[in-house]
């Protein structure tokens, strides 16, 4: 159903909604940003709106692969807050042994990213080996971290020591050269992501899977392994945002990483892969989380509406970038 | 403002310090009582959560033949699923209700009611008056106006201020209009009111947004303490912690330390204690262990925390 896949030739001189949809609704929403407010463009905006987008970006990276061999994962917004939860109380416990210092901070983030791994590992192997559907392992496992996360902190806020939070802090307000390392980590993530999708075997295979399992298997791919090692991979980016979340507010309550898995969904589909799986697009994802939260931002500096009715005008974007994008095939 | 908490049914102190005199009297009754809240998907709600735990342990030490069943919920469905099932297999004597959504609560609670058992509501009232026998709230009307009285207080030449909101509800609105009232010809400008949903996320973007869009902001509104934390970081961000004050609310024990530290950020907090659960649960427990009556309405004051007075309101082992 996508494009790339017709084997027809279009006429090249056409320019293709399909693919450009998206990029012409985040270029319309920044002119329209930038007509309504002259902060909009200043490097302050700038940098907080990238900087927001890191987590869900990066997120959404791992969410490109898991949908384009045909799966999905609705846990990565708690498996977000019970990492943020677990690194802290880590961090807290080490932090009388190995001092107050980035030795400490690193451990912290070495763990992260290993839970991160183990989260996405236990979803893979469940879904691989136990032969359970992804969105119900996932369910399952969304509402298991979510109540850990509340059990680990007693119903409140777990809260990372003071100090070394104050060290912790520039990871995600500090920057090189101007650019905050939350934005620098992202590109990292999203390039390194486009290559894989593009140029390797595995991304091959993910599409290869997500089209077509069976014939994948006839293929020689090993269909279950490039299924657990996306898990894996989706679990680990997980770990990657959580570590740029952590020093943002120091804390993990219930309400951390609340709908992240949507919004990850939403980004992607904005951004071309297909739901079904079979084709992703890991730049369109890029450009999917950007629009999500630039709209955010124009509401809040505008007062164009009632904030009553923000998630309304949300809706009507997001179905507006899709539109754009699958206009000229008539729906997906 | 001194005074905690008022009273609309009268009786109801002199009921809850007459507590151990009363207990032996009725040894051989035993009672049920089923406590139904919102699971702790926020701050307060763990507060609520915490607090109802150790009233109900402390009640059951004190009164074995007290029994208590403790049900939380995620939603609203699964709160009229646990009232139903408390009624049919645990045969309860009376129930302490926090309702998760107003509506949807109104018509199980009744039936709870009308099979005659005591009723207790808590913060949220039901949709239809009279279906409980005891009320038990904060008073957000108040915890709007003195907000606003404190605002008013502190910038007695008017200023520039931003309010962030939170989910929106009769809660919120309630909070806010009676906040509205009490700055009213100030001169204290309000520049943008914003929905921070009560989270400590959202309120970090949203006053992200605020700074970039208002060069001049003396004092945040953030009529929440987990919204505060999350307005606080925004600001420090920015490098303008030094001219701008910020006031929370509920009562978080971390904001509390603030206040009573004399941080200049965060001069002071409105309560809306989360403990009202514990209030509600010992009132209750009272009917079924004294003859006081106990029926009726108990509003618990909003009341502004200062340095002077931050230590009352100071629990360091609660979660909230």
């Amino acid at each position: 159903m996508s494009a790339e896949a017709s084997p027809a030739p279009k006429t090249k001189a056409s320019f293709d909604l399909h693919v450009w949809g998206p990029v012409l609704a985040l270029l319309a929403l920044v002119a329209f940003g930038a007509l309504l407010n002259p902060n909009f463009l200043s490097a302050g905006n700038v940098t907080n709106v990238l900087a927001r987008s890191s987590f869900i970006g990066i997120i959404a990276v791992g969410a490109t692969f898991v949908i384009t061999i045909g799966g999905l994962d609705l846990s990565v917004g708690s498996m977000s807050a019970f990492l943020a939860g677990l690194t802290i109380i880590v961090l807290n416990a080490l932090a009388p042994s190995l001092g107050i210092g980035w030795g400490t901070i690193l451990v912290g983030m070495a763990a992260c990213l290993v839970m991160g791994l183990g989260a996405g590992l236990l979803n893979g192997f469940l879904i691989t080996v136990g032969r359970i559907e992804a969105f119900i392992v996932t369910l399952g496992t969304l509402g298991i971290f979510r109540s850990l996360v509340i059990w680990l902190a007693d119903g409140g806020t777990l809260s990372l020591n003071f100090e070394l939070r104050e060290i912790y802090r520039p990871v995600y307000y500090g920057g090189f050269f101007g650019i905050a390392w939350p934005i620098i980590v992202f590109a990292i993530v999203a390039i390194v992501g486009e290559i894989v999708m593009r140029r390797t075997s595995y991304g091959r295979h993910c599409a290869a899977i997500g089209s077509n399992d069976q014939v994948a298997r006839y293929s020689a791919i090993h269909v279950e392994r490039v299924r657990l090692v996306t898990y894996m991979l989706q679990g680990m980016l997980v770990g990657i945002a959580t570590i740029m979340y952590v020093p943002r507010l120091g804390s993990a309550s219930s309400t951390t990483g609340l709908l992240w898995e949507l919004e990850a969904i939403a980004a992607v589909i904005i951004g071309g892969t297909v739901l079904k799986g079979g084709f992703g697009r890991v730049w369109g994802t890029v450009v999917g989380v950007l629009i999500l939260s630039l709209i955010d931002n124009i509401l809040n500096l505008t007062d164009l509406v009632s904030p009553y009715l923000n998630g309304a005008i949300q809706g009507v974007i997001i179905i507006l970038a899709v539109v754009l994008q699958r206009g000229r095939k008539g729906g997906a | 403002m001194k005074t905690m908490t008022k009273f609309a049914a009268g009786a109801l102190v002199a009921a809850s310090l007459a507590l151990p005199g009363a207990a032996s009297a009725q040894d051989g009754d035993s009672a049920t009582i089923g406590v139904s809240i919102p699971a702790a998907t926020h701050g307060w709600a763990g507060g609520v959560n915490f607090h109802a735990q150790e009233a109900i342990d402390a009640l059951e030490e004190t009164y074995p033949n007290l029994d208590f069943v403790l049900a939380t919920a995620g939603d609203p469905g699964k709160q009229v699923s646990d009232i139903e099932d408390m009624m049919a297999t645990r045969n309860i004597d009376a129930l302490v209700v926090l309702p998760f959504e107003s509506d949807p609560l109104t018509g199980p609670v009744k039936r709870v009611a009308d099979a005659g058992k005591f009723v207790t509501v808590v913060d949220r009232g039901l949709a239809q008056e009279g279906i409980e026998d005891l009320y038990v709230a904060g008073d957000n009307t108040a915890f709007g106006r003195v907000s606003g009285e404190y605002f008013k207080e502190k910038m007695p030449d008017g200023g520039k201020i931003v309010v962030l909101r939170g989910i929106p509800t009769t809660i919120d609105n309630e909070r806010v209009e009676a906040f509205q009232a009490a700055i009213e010809g100030s001169g204290i400008e309000v520049l943008g009111m914003e929905h921070g949903n009560w989270n400590r996320d959202d309120a970090f973007e949203v006053m992200q947004d605020f700074l970039s869009k208002y060069p001049e902001i003396d004092a945040v509104w953030a009529s929440d303490d987990d919204m505060a934390l999350g307005v606080i970081e925004a600001i420090k961000q920015a490098g303008r912690d030094d001219q701008m004050w910020v006031l929370g609310g509920a009562g978080m024990k971390q904001m509390i330390e603030r206040v009573k530290n004399g941080d200049t950020m965060v001069p002071a907090d409105v309560t809306y204690p989360p403990a009202m659960i514990a209030t509600a649960i010992r009132l209750t427990a009272n009917r079924f262990v004294s003859s006081a009556p106990m029926e009726g309405r108990f509003i618990i004051g909003s009341v502004l925390v200062t340095p002077e007075n931050a230590d009352q309101y100071y629990y360091p082992a609660s979660p909230f």
